[in-house]
């Protein structure tokens, strides 16, 4: 994976040196809070309900396993003993001491991690497949051009204060994993037909109160011109991109404002004054980026397909787990794992110090060391050998990470909501633990098959609500919490936004209307092969609303 | 009726204006009944923000129950007690317990 060089070391450590004297400075009352508040921003404290919280960034998801343990550390010596694994592949701390901050960064930079840009209006961490590097169907690994836009956007003077905030995501894959198409730029890294390497360029998704399905403005773009053409992007968002209103400021309204065809030709026309000139991607420069993501060298290990079958003879569930959490490596005697953080009736996305350190074991004993957070809430160990898998599963099962559910129902990605989150209208964890409770039979998950449910507790949507193939949203109505539920949303290469189904239901009614839903769905499908998400495309909201409002007049 | 409330400068922690100080639990936070005790809640959250001491200050609906104030929000509550499904941590973990919901 990416290592630090001289460069990178020196300026997270002036970083470090620089937020530590303004923290001292503010503890001391001689900056104002005003003055404060967009320094501590720019360095991932935010104040939440209870306490402050510091979001900690994770480029791409890619972590290896000292930096685990020194997040399980982290969790332990400053925060409460645990740790939240967000939908943009970072990690948050939920009670750190303003005070205590500086030593925090200051170990994070020992292991070659930080929080800068995790806040702010300017581009934020940017998140890939977290397959990426292992998965079979990719044409190449999205990480080194991640890195690369990393290292452009790190304090870039001229996207330092953008209208809002700006993300990107890359794939490497036809198989979307990493949502492309709900970001500000989503990049599909492909081939074209000479067998060169560029990107498919998407602009304009995101969810938020207005959710847009990001819109491609380019079939193929030569990744030597990564840089310039996301330059000319940013340059006209940066531009024209609203600042009167900070719900009309992400480029997605600008995008819809002024019409795609418009927009892209304005971006190619910054375009052709960028191109070929500095901006151009040496090729000696993408090698050396690429050589940081060499893959381990993977050893054949053919025994790996007898040991499996064995052990699933020996263990129901150990078979259970293969067959849900394990997923095709491009090397045949490989696979990568995802360990689930959705434990039935936990909080999703949570890990405790232990688990963190005891993954972290099992990931240099079976996995070279590498890890992956994905923006479902998971950890994902992107290359075991399949000799090893049963190993890794009973290692699993010692910390109560082994529950194997991805992909199901109760594999829900939820935001914080009101138990921590100072904007949230509504709880979003507690529905969440609820329906996992109430699904918790995982052969009935099973026969009801993938089905990706997601949680936010606002408006703002960090919980993905609007791509859930069900999606449930709180608000607060009245004094009291209301869930909204959508269906038919979804974040992969056939990214759609869910549609309200009808008037929401309260904190009681909300499982038993996703009950409903679900066996509505199992009683409609043609067979247990159609996905919820395409038995709703074919018949539409109307048998759901039926089941849900029959019969009854309810209040909107 | 109204109390005075804020998170602590140095650690983020939820905390309440009590009987000339700032407590971390809400139950007995000085009580505003009119706007005039409003105003002077709001003076004194003002200069102890101007302080260092505390940010975020607010005035916030609440009840009495008991002897104890309470908190009217939801979102008042949940400061108030910490996550409701983490009753192990926050102001609730403690010897007097203060639940949300």
């Amino acid at each position: 994976m990416y290592r630090y060089d001289e460069f990178d070391h020196d300026f997270v450590k002036a970083r470090v040196a620089e937020f530590s004297d303004q923290v001292q400075r503010r503890l001391a009352g001689e900056i104002t809070e005003d003055q404060f508040r967009p320094l501590r921003l720019m360095n991932g404290v935010y104040l939440q309900l209870h306490a402050y919280m510091l979001r900690i960034a994770v480029p791409y998801g890619t972590l290896n396993s000292r930096q685990l343990r020194m997040l399980g550390h982290i969790a332990r010596k400053y925060d409460k003993g645990y740790g939240h694994f967000t939908t943009r592949q970072n990690i948050q701390f939920n009670w750190p001491a303003l005070s205590d901050i500086p030593a925090i960064l200051a170990d994070l930079a020992s292991v070659e991690m930080h929080a800068i840009q995790t806040s702010g209006n300017c581009i934020r961490n940017v998140t890939a497949d977290h397959f990426a590097g292992a998965a079979a169907d990719e044409v190449a690994d999205p990480r080194p051009y991640a890195e690369i836009l990393r290292q452009w956007s790190s304090v870039h003077p001229e996207f330092s204060y953008l209208p809002r905030k700006f993300k990107i995501a890359v794939t490497g894959a036809e198989r979307d994993r990493a949502a492309i198409q709900t970001h500000d730029i989503g990049l599909h890294l492909k081939k074209n037909a000479a067998g060169e390497l560029g990107f498919a360029v998407y602009v304009g998704g995101g969810q938020g109160r207005t959710p847009m399905v990001a819109k491609k403005i380019r079939d193929f773009l030569p990744e030597a011109e990564l840089l310039s053409y996301c330059t000319a992007i940013l340059r006209v968002y940066n531009l024209y991109g609203r600042r009167d209103n900070k719900f009309k400021a992400r480029i997605k309204i600008l995008v819809h404002e002024t019409g795609v065809e418009e927009i892209t030709r304005q971006i190619e026309a910054e375009w052709q004054e960028l191109k070929d000139a500095e901006l151009k991607l040496p090729e000696a420069d993408i090698q050396a980026i690429n050589a940081y993501f060499a893959p381990p060298a993977l050893p054949d290990r053919p025994e790996g397909d007898a040991l499996v079958k064995q052990a699933r003879l020996d263990s129901r569930s150990f078979s259970e787990w293969l067959d849900q959490n394990v997923v095709t490596h491009r090397h045949p005697d490989y696979a990568a794992v995802t360990i689930s953080l959705k434990g039935i009736g936990e909080v999703p996305g949570d890990a405790s110090d232990s688990q963190m350190e005891a993954v972290a074991d099992i990931a240099e004993k079976y996995a070279f060391d590498e890890l992956r957070v994905s923006h479902e809430q998971n950890l994902i160990l992107p290359h075991v050998a399949r000799a090893d898998l049963k190993a890794v599963y009973d290692a699993l099962v010692e910390i109560g990470l082994a529950t194997a559910n991805s992909n199901l129902i109760s594999d829900i990605i939820s935001c914080p909501g009101l138990d921590y989150c100072s904007l949230a209208t509504a709880r979003s964890i507690p529905v969440a633990q609820e329906i996992s409770r109430r699904f918790a039979s995982l052969e009935r998950q099973r026969e009801i098959g993938e089905l990706k449910l997601k949680i936010s507790g606002c408006i703002n949507a960090c919980g993905h609500h609007h791509v859930g193939h069900i999606g449930i949203l709180g608000v607060e109505k009245k004094g009291t919490e209301l869930y909204q539920v959508t269906l038919g949303g979804s974040a992969d290469e056939n990214t759609s936004v869910g549609e309200i189904i009808g008037p929401g239901f309260s904190s009681e009614e909300i499982t038993d209307a996703i009950e409903q839903i679900v066996e509505t769905y199992l009683g409609l499908r043609l067979n247990p092969d159609e996905r919820f998400i395409d038995a709703y495309r074919r018949v539409g909201p109307a048998p759901f609303k039926e089941a849900l409002y029959a019969g009854e007049t309810k209040a909107a | 009726m109204k109390v005075l409330t804020a998170n602590r400068l140095s650690d983020g922690i939820a905390v309440w204006y009590a009987d000339g100080g700032w407590a971390e639990t809400i139950g007995h936070a000085d009580l505003a009944q009119d706007k005039a005790a409003e105003d002077r809640l709001e003076a004194i959250g003002a200069a102890a923000a101007a302080n260092n001491e505390v940010v975020d200050v607010n005035l916030i609906d609440v009840t009495v129950a008991n002897g104890l104030v309470e908190a009217v929000r939801l979102r008042e509550k949940i400061r108030a007690a910490g996550p409701t499904i983490r009753t192990d941590i926050g102001k609730q973990a403690s010897p007097a317990p203060a639940r949300a919901a």
